[in-house]
């Protein structure tokens, strides 16, 4: 579980859209957005892990966030673009369809996750903030990227 | 505080090259060289770990020391014979000054109840000759030929001290009989600060010049608290050769500051150097070549310390630069230029210096096998001593250079290996002398260079392997069946079984059953097959085949199932087209290929990786005979070939984790990775249901772990 504590009472996060659902990342774990490029297939992966990509010369893994929270595959599009984000030493790239905006809101602003029945969301979503139109889920990127070894055991 | 540990982390970072170059001097010695320089530079070796330790007061170790020197400097002083059971002693309490140094720098006392049995020999070697004074261990002595560069230090003032001045004027015998003032003036720095002042006041004009007639002379301050006697000892070989006068002085105490600072030791050196230059034309050749053997006795050559992270980032950026470099290549040959054009040419010239700057990056991480045969030495000696066996270790390609990665990881197989090799392979004393071989047992530790790898055996003249009973063995503890019948070479490999041991008795240095089945995976982990050859009453020989380095690998590039993959060249023996008939298909699926009259399993490696050809896809036709650790023969299936090139390994553990089959990864000419595959876990998941695969990832995963 990834913690949130900061000084600041202000926390930034960028807004992605995925499989008509949106999500948000802690702004300081995000290194860049790229354009989407082909990748590399792994064998025996998951599904939600698309393969691998060169990153100037690092090798990282592609996940689908969609087939990851057991939505539909993100369907192949120009417009797609790759999160480039950070856990501790490991860098990976999620696939979503578009990033929206980075959003900054007040620490107060942020509710916990409601006990949902699924636990492959539950672990993974730490936190829901509410915006105009609904709400943006903010997700835990440790748990996302955990998914192969939790597959594999 | 912090700099006080840095300077001693220091201390032991040296210790260990003098370390290093005492087992070099001794084990020059041992080979019958016993020339005044050789003896020097272990006496030097010893001396100057003395200083460091006394600078740290590490009193066990200066006491130890002191008494190893004092054996050294009689033996330099030729009051001492250098015969075998002296030069035994002697390699024996360097192993032990070892261990003390090892001892300090860990803060324990583990090796210094052995010390008096050490200080015992020593003193027996020094009784054997009359006359010599053993001289107490806690006198106090100078830092003088300290190596660690202190002067950063504030000193203590120093209360008082004495001067030498010595006038030395060589005459033309001096020269003749192949002396070199260079190297007395050398050998005076070593007793403490040296001024040296060459006096050219009867240099004669050049018409009347005879260069065989020599014409000048030194002036030297030394400043040193050693007797006056042992300032005459410098000079004791070249008396009535040269018009000698040596005053001593003594200050009370040093009132003036000092004006400079105490010469380093690197100083002198340069200050010796110049009056080297400064001296007329050599009167002898031979003198020429005492020159250059001063410099070389004077320590290795220039080297620089460098933090390894700062090496591999480099390394790095350089491996960023080849596939730059091949991006670009692909590019402009998609242009299809003219070949004279001059972006064709710039991009060539691109490619060459590309791979120069990539060649001298990996050099720096290149070492020299030598200090690792080193240390075998001692392990031959102690497994000798254990074992009641008398063997010796001959090296051959010391300067051999491997990665340092690859240096090091090495260290704990071959330790492994040439335990077996006294143990095992050499037979007892009696056994050796019934057998009409030398009662001495000798282990050949060689590299070399051959074809891109590097080759390393161990050789013992030993007994050679007993097939029957290694047979035997392996029925008894079921590890093949009861009715087996294999050759030659399938019972050699039966020693490389998990839980395989020969020794009907399991002695405290190998036969623990852990034996070469983890020195077999330490070696492949570091990508190199390890091979046996024997022969009865002769003796048994290990290959150790290994990439020279493990950041680039030798590869062809296939493609599977429409995805471009590399197999490591090392791994391929063959590849084969083969006809309609030399494929068998057994049971519902399985397939056999016929070749020189051996039915050999055959993987499709796309299945293998559970990936699935798109329906229209053409048959594959093309077959990779590949060699496999656990299986033997076994051919790959692959869509095609596409050419073998050099890739720079990527690894896939940082950002994903281990892959079933997968070894790593590459950057190919495209900016596409490319998965590099692994023969072996794909020949033997070939008929493992997925689950069962990533098992055996995972233990792979642990084997990978047990190694490290």
């Amino acid at each position: 579980m990834q913690s949130l504590d900061t000084n600041a009472s202000e926390v930034e996060f960028v807004t992605f859209f995925t499989g008509g659902q949106s999500f948000s990342i802690d702004i300081r774990q995000v290194r860049e957005i790229r354009r989407w490029s082909a990748v590399t297939p792994l064998p025996h992966a998951p599904a939600e892990v698309l393969g691998v990509m060169n990153l100037r010369g690092s090798v990282i893994p592609i996940f689908d966030l969609a087939v990851r929270f057991g939505l539909t595959k993100t369907p192949d599009h120009v417009r797609n673009v790759v999160v480039i984000a950070a856990h501790e030493s490991q860098t990976v790239g999620l696939l979503v369809e578009s990033v929206s905006e980075i959003l900054s809101v007040a620490r107060d602003r942020i509710q916990e996750t409601p006990d949902l029945r699924s636990d492959n969301s539950r672990q993974s979503i730490i936190g829901v903030i509410p915006v105009d139109d609904g709400m943006t889920r903010i997700i835990d990127l440790g748990a996302v990227i955990q998914t192969d070894r939790r597959t594999l055991q | 505080m912090s700099a006080q540990s840095s300077i001693r982390d220091m201390f032991f970072e040296e210790s260990e090259e003098l370390l290093e170059a005492l087992a070099e001097g001794l084990a020059q010695m041992n080979a019958g060289n016993h020339d005044d320089e050789t003896v020097n530079a272990v006496f030097r070796a010893v001396h100057s770990i003395k200083g460091g330790a006394g600078a740290f007061k590490l009193t066990a170790l200066v006491a130890f020391a002191h008494r190893f020197e004092t054996v050294l400097d009689e033996m330099r002083g030729h009051r001492i014979a250098i015969d075998s059971s002296n030069l035994q002693v002697l390699q024996r309490s360097a192993d032990h000054l070892a261990d003390l140094v090892e001892d300090a720098r860990t803060e324990s006392d583990a090796s210094s109840v052995q010390t008096e049995g050490f200080l015992v020999a020593l003193d027996a070697c020094l009784g054997a000759s009359p006359g010599a004074v053993v001289s107490e261990p806690d006198e106090p002595f100078s830092f003088a030929a300290l190596s660690l560069d202190l002067s950063d230090i504030a000193m203590p003032a120093e209360a008082a001290g004495q001067h030498f001045r010595i006038e030395f004027r060589p005459h033309a015998g001096l020269y003749a009989n192949g002396h070199d003032p260079a190297l007395l003036i050398a050998t005076l720095a070593d007793l403490g600060d040296v001024e040296v002042e060459l006096d050219l006041s009867r240099l004669p004009d050049l018409p009347d010049y005879d260069p065989a007639k020599p014409s000048l002379s030194w002036r030297i301050r030394l400043k040193s608290e050693v007797e006056e006697t042992v300032v005459q000892d410098v000079f004791e070989f070249v008396e009535g050769l040269c018009d000698l006068d040596i005053k001593r002085e003594v200050v009370e105490a040093v009132s003036e500051p000092a004006p400079q600072p105490p010469m380093p030791a690197d100083e002198v050196v340069v200050a010796v150097e110049r009056t080297d230059l400064a001296r007329p034309a050599p009167v002898t050749p031979k003198e020429e070549g005492d020159g250059a053997g001063l410099t070389e006795s004077r320590g290795p050559k220039p080297t620089l310390r460098v933090d390894l992270d700062r090496v591999d980032r480099l390394i790095n950026a350089v491996g960023e630069l080849i596939i730059n470099q091949s991006m670009i290549a692909q590019r402009v040959q998609e242009l299809r230029l003219a070949t004279d054009a001059d972006v064709v040419t710039h991009v060539e010239d691109y490619r060459l210096l590309a791979r120069d700057i990539q060649e001298a990056v990996m050099a720096i991480r290149a070492q020299p096998v030598k200090p690792l045969f080193q240390r075998m030495s001692r392990i031959v000696r102690e497994a000798a001593d254990s074992t009641g066996k008398s063997a010796r270790l001959v090296t051959h390609g010391e300067g051999t250079e491997v990665d340092k990665t690859v240096v090091e990881r090495l260290a704990d197989p071959l330790t492994h290996m040439i335990r077996n090799a006294v143990d095992h392979g050499l037979e007892s004393l009696e056994g050796r002398i019934a057998a009409g071989k030398d009662p001495c047992g000798t282990i050949h530790l060689s590299a070399a260079h051959r074809s891109g790898a590097v080759i390393i055996t161990i050789r013992d003249d030993g007994a050679g392997l007993n097939r029957r009973k290694i047979l035997e063995i392996a029925k008894k503890k079921n590890l093949v069946s009861q009715d087996a019948e294999l050759n030659d070479a399938e019972t050699d490999a039966l020693l490389f079984l998990p839980g395989f041991s020969t020794a009907s008795t399991i002695s405290n240095l190998s036969g623990r059953g852990v034996g070469l089945d983890v020195v077999r995976n330490a070696v492949a982990a570091l990508g190199g097959p390890v091979s046996i050859a024997s022969n009865p009453g002769q003796g048994t020989e290990f290959t150790i085949s290994l990439p020279l380095t493990l950041a680039v690998l030798d590869g062809m590039v296939v493609s599977v199932a429409g995805q471009v993959m590399v197999i490591p060249i090392t791994a391929i023996l063959e590849t084969i087209r083969p006809g309609v008939n030399d494929l068998h298909i057994v049971g519902t699926n399985e397939q056999l290929l016929s070749i020189r009259g051996k039915f050999i399993p055959v993987v499709d490696v796309a299945k293998g990786l559970g990936f699935t050809r798109p329906a229209n896809h053409p048959e594959p036709k093309t077959l990779l005979l590949v060699e496999t650790e656990k299986q033997g023969q076994c051919a790959l299936i692959v869509d095609r070939v596409f050419d073998q090139r050099q890739v720079v390994i990527k690894g896939l553990d940082t950002n994903y984790g281990a892959v079933p089959g997968v070894s790593a990864a590459t950057v190919l000419g495209d900016g596409q990775i490319a998965l590099i595959l692994d023969p072996d876990a794909i020949a033997n998941n070939r008929v493992l249901p997925l689950a069962e695969a990533r098992t055996a990832a995972k233990l792979n995963e642990e084997r990978k772990l047990a190694v490290a």
